[in-house]
């Protein structure tokens, strides 16, 4: 029993996690109706500028922790600027969007093997590793403050999106891109404040994952699982994400706790294929209806 | 140059050619995108392998029953995920690829995750070269058959060829069928190039290279193809002298092809020995340039 409920608050712990991710995806997917695969490169380097400020430029902590997120935010607009929105403005298909997409994870990628090289790198320490004791159940103070900066973080978002004037905005252009754009929505700002806000979390969500494990240039395959998660709730929908990520932490570790750790991936990507066979729209996903 | 290294890369090409002409079909004929082709690779690879490996075959009936076996192992996954729509189509071809690599980690019949050793060596440029012509043939006349143009008409307007009467799930899912059968010769002949295979080979990269070698070539062209398949797999070996920096700019140059040149090398024309007349009996005349039909596709 106490095995279970152990392994249910890793599985949060990291769920939490790949909420922050997900969230980047479905932000994107609800306005632009595609997949943003750079998105795992971003959290990638959201990762690397939080090891170089602890490091290298000795930044303390929380500093240096806003800052690479500030860092990934004006990456992930510069990435819309350059692949995306020419697309945008040619109006060209989705698919070329994701093969943009792909083409930019790609480069991101091999940039850093080219320029930092492909080492793994670990984070200094910055919290104690003694776990704290609950009973018997012990919880990583690392695991905790994953879960709450997750938590805080994903309730500033929601109070953003319902309670400000971008946010309303935000949620028009989702519904009809091209109504509120006729509204006198800048559909273009809303689309650089998405970047930003997913750009914002992916960096918050690199540093904790850095923390957790280690930081190396193959992370954004990993973070292919916080994507599986965007569609298991539900892609485009923001409570879908969050639900989504935290039920295919608690699945992990559960599988790699009873099962073993090399089932853990095959059960995501297995998972993706049953959502998608019987519910495509995942949990909570808009309904999709063809424009044709 | 060393003549071997030479034969070597033009026999990968052509590995990799046989692949990308399977996924032309599929991509530029039929508007599906797939990312998961390298599944299919692995398949046919894997079960090719095992034919000479384990039951003594030989080679060329084994290629074809690595083929055969891929092509069932789609039309299974078709059934289940031809109904989505686009993108999610897309992702389900993705977990499908990788689900297959991290099944194949964890078989210890066939090495797991450390790889399988020890397949004899029987793939050689000659008959890469006459598989692949006769690939061509078949696949040019698939193109221009009534179930080419079936294919055709549902990659340009799903719902308007619905209308008049093609059956656009069962093309979708006979496209998707030949496309897997190439990938899987294409594994076979890879698994019997290099005589090792690891799971790590058939990996998302390997998948999303196939699809940019495709979209490089241009949709719906399998001249253009052809020189995708051969520009982009020799090119990384004549840039191995700066080899950090290749694959930044292979990622680099596909971001730039979307941006300015969406149609591809070829842009939806053929090479032929016929298209050339006209083009030259054009440029001598001064004509206006080729319309760009493929230009931006469909809109949504």
């Amino acid at each position: 029993m106490s095995q279970l409920l152990q392994q249910l608050i890793n599985g949060l712990s990291i769920g939490s996690v790949y909420a922050l991710m997900a969230v980047g995806y479905s932000l994107v997917y609800s306005i632009m109706n595609f997949s943003n695969f750079a998105h795992g490169g971003v959290i990638m380097l959201g990762a690397y500028f939080g090891y170089y400020y602890l490091t290298s430029v000795g930044l303390p902590f929380p500093i240096a922790f806003i800052a690479s997120a500030l860092t990934t935010c004006v990456l992930a607009v510069i990435i819309e600027r350059g692949a995306y929105k020419p697309l945008r403005e040619r109006k060209a298909p989705f698919l070329y969007f994701i093969i943009s997409a792909m083409g930019t994870s790609i480069f991101l990628e091999n940039i850093v093997i080219a320029t930092i090289g492909p080492t793994f790198r670990t984070y200094p320490e910055v919290l104690s590793r003694t776990p704290i004791q609950l009973g018997s159940v012990s919880i990583g103070r690392l695991d905790l403050a994953m879960f709450i900066i997750s938590a805080i973080c994903l309730a500033l978002l929601v109070f953003f999106i319902d309670h400000t004037k971008m946010g309303k905005a935000i949620q028009a252009t989702a519904y009809n891109i091209k109504a509120s754009a006729l509204m006198g929505i800048n559909t273009d700002l809303v689309i650089i404040v998405v970047f930003a806000l997913g750009g914002f979390f992916a960096g918050i969500a690199g540093v904790l994952f850095g923390m957790k494990y280690t930081v190396y240039p193959q992370i954004g395959v990993i973070t292919n699982k916080s994507f599986i998660a965007a569609v298991f709730g539900g892609l485009g929908s923001l409570p879908g994400a969050v639900i989504g990520s935290i039920l295919l932490g608690v699945i992990e570790t559960i599988t790699s706790g009873y099962l073993s750790s090399q089932y853990r991936d095959l059960i995501a990507f297995v998972l993706l294929i049953a959502v998608l066979v019987f519910r495509p729209r995942g949990l909570m996903g808009k309904v999709t209806e063809d424009k044709a | 140059m060393d003549l071997n290294y030479i034969t070597g890369i033009l026999t990968l090409a052509g590995i990799n050619l046989m692949a990308v002409l399977g996924l032309s079909l599929l991509t530029g004929f039929t508007g599906m995108f797939s990312f998961g082709h390298a599944g299919f690779m692995a398949i046919g690879g894997y079960t090719s392998a095992m034919m000479t490996v384990k039951f003594g075959l030989p080679f060329i009936p084994a290629l074809l029953i690595g083929g055969l076996v891929a092509a069932l192992v789609s039309s299974v996954i078709g059934k289940l995920t031809l109904n989505l729509k686009g993108d999610y189509f897309c992702i389900a071809t993705l977990g499908f690829g990788e689900a297959i690599r991290l099944i194949l980690d964890n078989v210890q019949y066939f090495g797991g995750a450390r790889g399988w050793p020890g397949i004899p060596h029987h793939t050689n440029l000659l008959n890469v070269v006459i598989i692949n012509i006769v690939a061509i043939f078949i696949l040019a006349n698939i193109v221009r058959s009534k179930h080419g143009r079936n294919m055709i008409a549902v990659r340009e307007e799903e719902l308007a060829s619905q209308i008049v009467g093609i059956n656009v799930f069962r093309y979708k899912l006979i496209s998707l069928m030949i496309s897997a059968a190439y990938a899987g010769i294409a594994g076979g002949l890879m698994a019997h190039y290099m005589t090792f295979l690891q799971p790590k080979m058939f990996s998302l990269t390997k998948s999303t290279e196939l699809t940019i070698i495709v979209i490089f070539g241009g949709l719906g062209s399998i001249s253009g193809s052809v020189l995708g398949a051969l520009v982009l797999t020799s090119l990384p070996e004549i840039l191995r002298a700066f080899s950090n920096w290749r694959l930044v700019i292979y990622g680099l140059a596909v971001v730039i092809i979307m941006i300015t040149r969406p149609s591809g090398l070829m842009g939806g024309y053929e090479l032929t020995p016929s298209s050339m007349k006209t083009l030259y009996t054009r440029m001598k005349n001064k004509n206006k340039g080729l319309p760009n039909q493929m230009e931006g596709g469909k809109t949504i």
